[in-house]
């Protein structure tokens, strides 16, 4: 089952600039084949031959099947994340990635209100194309230190005046209250940015059911669990046998390469048709499925994608 | 039914013959053989459609939800000209992005992870059933004593259902996986009763009438959440009693029926329980309770050397896809006609794939695993007692009956 062993490796397809210090990285298969579907909000986790792991937003078209896009804002403090992205990564790079997965879905409604600040436009642009489509009304509040700081302007431009610009440096501080307005059984509100923003944002918000506002908070950049790029091994607790998954193959094919019987499907961590009940050792987690209370549970994983952070797992095969 | 004259294209093959007919319906293997040697697109001539029957391009157009779309029905009806008889699914007939958040909310409910909670009751409940039938007669009915007897016993209730009139629930179901089918003598045969079926149906639907944590009521929780709308609510909850009833049914009978045609497959599970799990994906590929679903062409799209023009309807043979040798024979085993516990079924089409991959395929699998456990625990041998029957129906592989005989352990 060779065939699909690379899905979590991807050939950096393409890197342009986009703002000041952002730039968008297209992510292709490196032999041209589909890559697993998304919904707006996902992200992906990208690991870079560094050994660091950080979580980006897909911003692209989810109707091209062949290509993730992600925006990457260079990090001032950054400690090897964005600095990696900026500096080392080139076209024709492979980078290790998740299947994509998202915590903040994008829920049916008549109205929308965007609230974007700076690099948090990356998740939005996907709901407002979708929004777009099926005729919601909408309205992005899209705030950054100034203009030339502000990312994907071009594509918003397409938008009009549903897409209201507003750089700290000429107009101030985002109008929130005014560009919320009072709760609205039919609106749902969605943000993504600094955490000074939020914090305003829920401010602003605290008449509205909690459920009406969906906020993404930036990923602390020393987030994220050491992955192991080198070989690990697997221990089959019931079968008595220790497999050694190397870089270039899944956990399940060495399982079974091991002779031992263990049902898949997707082979994207999408169906969780081959979830394996984890006895020792932390898995590094690439599937779809899990949320991140599942994740620290730590007591499954998806054999088809997901590795190990440590160098043993113990799993009850 | 339209004729229209066959796309004037010299390559590609074209079939005369009806996949809904009775003869078909009663063994469709040999028209699966002539559509996946005759080429990787066919047209169907009686019903203006495109067919693929081979592995590599159910698969790719299963996957491929922007080229093949699910919207305009997944039956022969075109929703683009035709109005459906029913409000249509918010899963199994929508796109991406209508589609996007009811998949999100039932995907978790029925999630491998939130189904662990029912696992030892229902493991315990299929000890009963077997206890029950066993008790009974050694000799009996595998489609109704087990096949059917135990999903309406255990579904039902982790959904929520009131327990009067659970009886609508199969020919609701049969009558509905019929629709997506040509306007057939079977559909004529549910015709006088499926207005009534409907309402008690749509009425199983409503908050008030579905018990504290079953599916049912988790799903309109995730409405209060707003995950989902409260008008969306409902519309989920039917799709778990349409598609999650029969499908199950005739999962469990293919499974039976499997074992009781190939005895030396039972003996290899007695000494391997574990194998029980792949036991029902293998009969899931060989036997393919679900034969047959539609797309539409979102576009003009190419698949070899045919285009496809947009608007077409596609009919995918999933279980020829799954019995393909150029997927599935390998050396050590070539015959995929065999139903084989050392085969690796994993990535058959029998749950379909991708966005539209069988929402309940956890339920089913954890379902048969408990009736194929409780079984293999009691019984040495199981063999046939009576030749099967089929039941038609314009999309499943079902059976009537399975007369059997089991020899206790």
């Amino acid at each position: 089952m060779a065939e699909n062993s690379n899905v979590v490796t991807l050939k950096v397809h393409d890197i342009s600039p986009q703002a000041a210090e952002v730039i968008a990285v297209t992510l292709v298969d490196p032999d041209g084949r589909r890559l697993p579907d998304w919904t707006p909000g996902a992200h992906i986790d990208l690991v870079m031959a560094n050994g660091l792991t950080r979580q980006y937003s897909l911003c692209g078209d989810r109707w091209d099947a062949y290509s993730y896009r992600i925006g990457v804002l260079r990090e001032p403090a950054s400690r090897g994340g964005s600095a990696y992205v900026h500096e080392t990564l080139e076209p024709g790079h492979l980078v290790g990635v998740s299947a994509p997965r998202n915590n903040f879905p994008f829920v049916p409604a008549k109205k929308y209100l965007f609230v974007a600040g700076g690099i948090g436009i990356t998740p939005i642009l996907p709901m407002i194309h979708q929004a777009d489509l099926i005729g919601a009304d909408w309205q992005l509040l899209y705030g950054g230190r100034r203009r030339e700081s502000m990312a994907f302007l071009q594509e918003l431009a397409k938008y009009g005046d549903r897409v209201r610009l507003h750089p700290q440096d000429e107009l101030g501080l985002l109008p929130l209250a005014e560009f919320l307005g009072p709760p609205d059984p039919n609106v749902r509100i969605y943000s993504c940015g600094p955490g000074p923003l939020l914090g305003a944002l829920e401010a602003v918000c605290s008449e509205w059911p909690r459920h009406f506002v969906r906020t993404e908070r930036f990923v602390a950049e020393e987030h994220g669990p050491a992955t192991h790029e080198g070989p690990f091994e697997v221990e089959l607790a019931r079968t008595g046998t220790t497999v050694t998954v190397t870089p270039e193959i899944s956990v399940l094919d060495a399982i079974q390469a091991a002779g031992v019987e263990v049902l898949s499907s997707c082979k994207q961590g999408v169906c969780g048709t081959c979830e394996i009940t984890v006895l020792a050792g932390q898995p590094d987690h690439r599937d779809s499925l899990l949320d991140e209370d599942d994740r620290a549970a730590g007591d499954c994983m998806y054999v088809c994608v997901s590795r190990s952070c440590t160098d043993r797992l113990v799993l009850d095969l | 039914m339209t004729i229209t004259n066959a796309p004037a294209i010299d390559e590609l093959p074209t079939n005369d013959a009806d996949p809904f007919s009775s003869d078909v319906l009663e063994d469709p293997l040999p028209l699966h053989l002539a559509l996946r040697e005759a080429g990787p697109v066919v047209y169907l001539n009686r019903y203006d459609v495109y067919a693929f029957a081979r592995y590599e391009q159910v698969h790719a157009a299963l996957v491929n939800w922007q080229g093949f779309q699910s919207a305009a029905g997944v039956g022969l009806s075109n929703f683009r000209y035709e109005k459906p008889w029913r409000p249509p699914s918010l899963l199994l007939e929508a796109d991406p992005p209508q589609h996007d958040a009811p998949r999100r909310v039932l995907q978790k409910i029925l999630s491998p992870r939130s189904l662990r909670r029912l696992r030892e009751r229902w493991m315990a409940d299929a000890e009963d059933l077997v206890d029950q039938v066993l008790a009974d007669s050694t000799e009996f009915d595998a489609v109704t004593a087990l096949s059917q007897a135990f999903p309406l016993r255990v579904f039902p209730d982790a959904v929520g259902l009131r327990p009067e009139g659970r009886q609508n629930l199969l020919p609701y179901g049969d009558h509905s996986f019929n629709t997506f089918g040509p306007s057939n003598d079977l559909v004529a045969k549910g015709a006088d009763t499926i207005a009534e079926l409907s309402a008690w149906v749509n009425a199983q639907c409503q908050r008030d009438v579905l018990s504290d944590g079953g599916f049912g009521a988790q799903i309109w929780a995730a409405a209060d959440r707003g995950d989902i709308t409260h008008d969306q609510a409902p519309l989920i909850v039917r799709s778990l009693l349409s598609a999650g009833v029969d499908t199950t049914i005739h999962g469990i009978s293919a499974v039976m029926y499997s074992f009781a045609s190939n005895p030396d497959q039972w003996q290899r599970l007695r000494t391997e329980p574990g194998l029980a799990r792949v036991a029902f994906d293998e009969a899931v590929r060989w036997e393919s309770p679900v034969q047959t679903f539609f797309r539409t062409a979102t576009m003009d799209i190419r698949v070899g050397d045919v285009v496809i023009p947009d608007g077409k309807k596609i009919l995918m043979f999933l279980a020829s896809a799954n019995r393909d040798p150029r997927r599935w024979a390998t050396s050590q085993h070539p015959d995929p006609d065999k139903f084989d516990l050392t085969r690796d079924p994993s990535g058959h089409v029998g749950f379909g794939m991708g966005i539209h991959q069988c929402i309940g395929q956890h339920v089913a699998r954890l379902e048969a695993d408990a009736i194929i456990t409780a079984l293999a625990r009691r019984v040495e041998r199981i063999e046939l007692a009576g030749t099967p029957r089929r039941h038609h129906n314009n999309t499943l592989r079902a059976f009537g009956s399975i007369p059997v005989r089991a020899h206790l352990a």
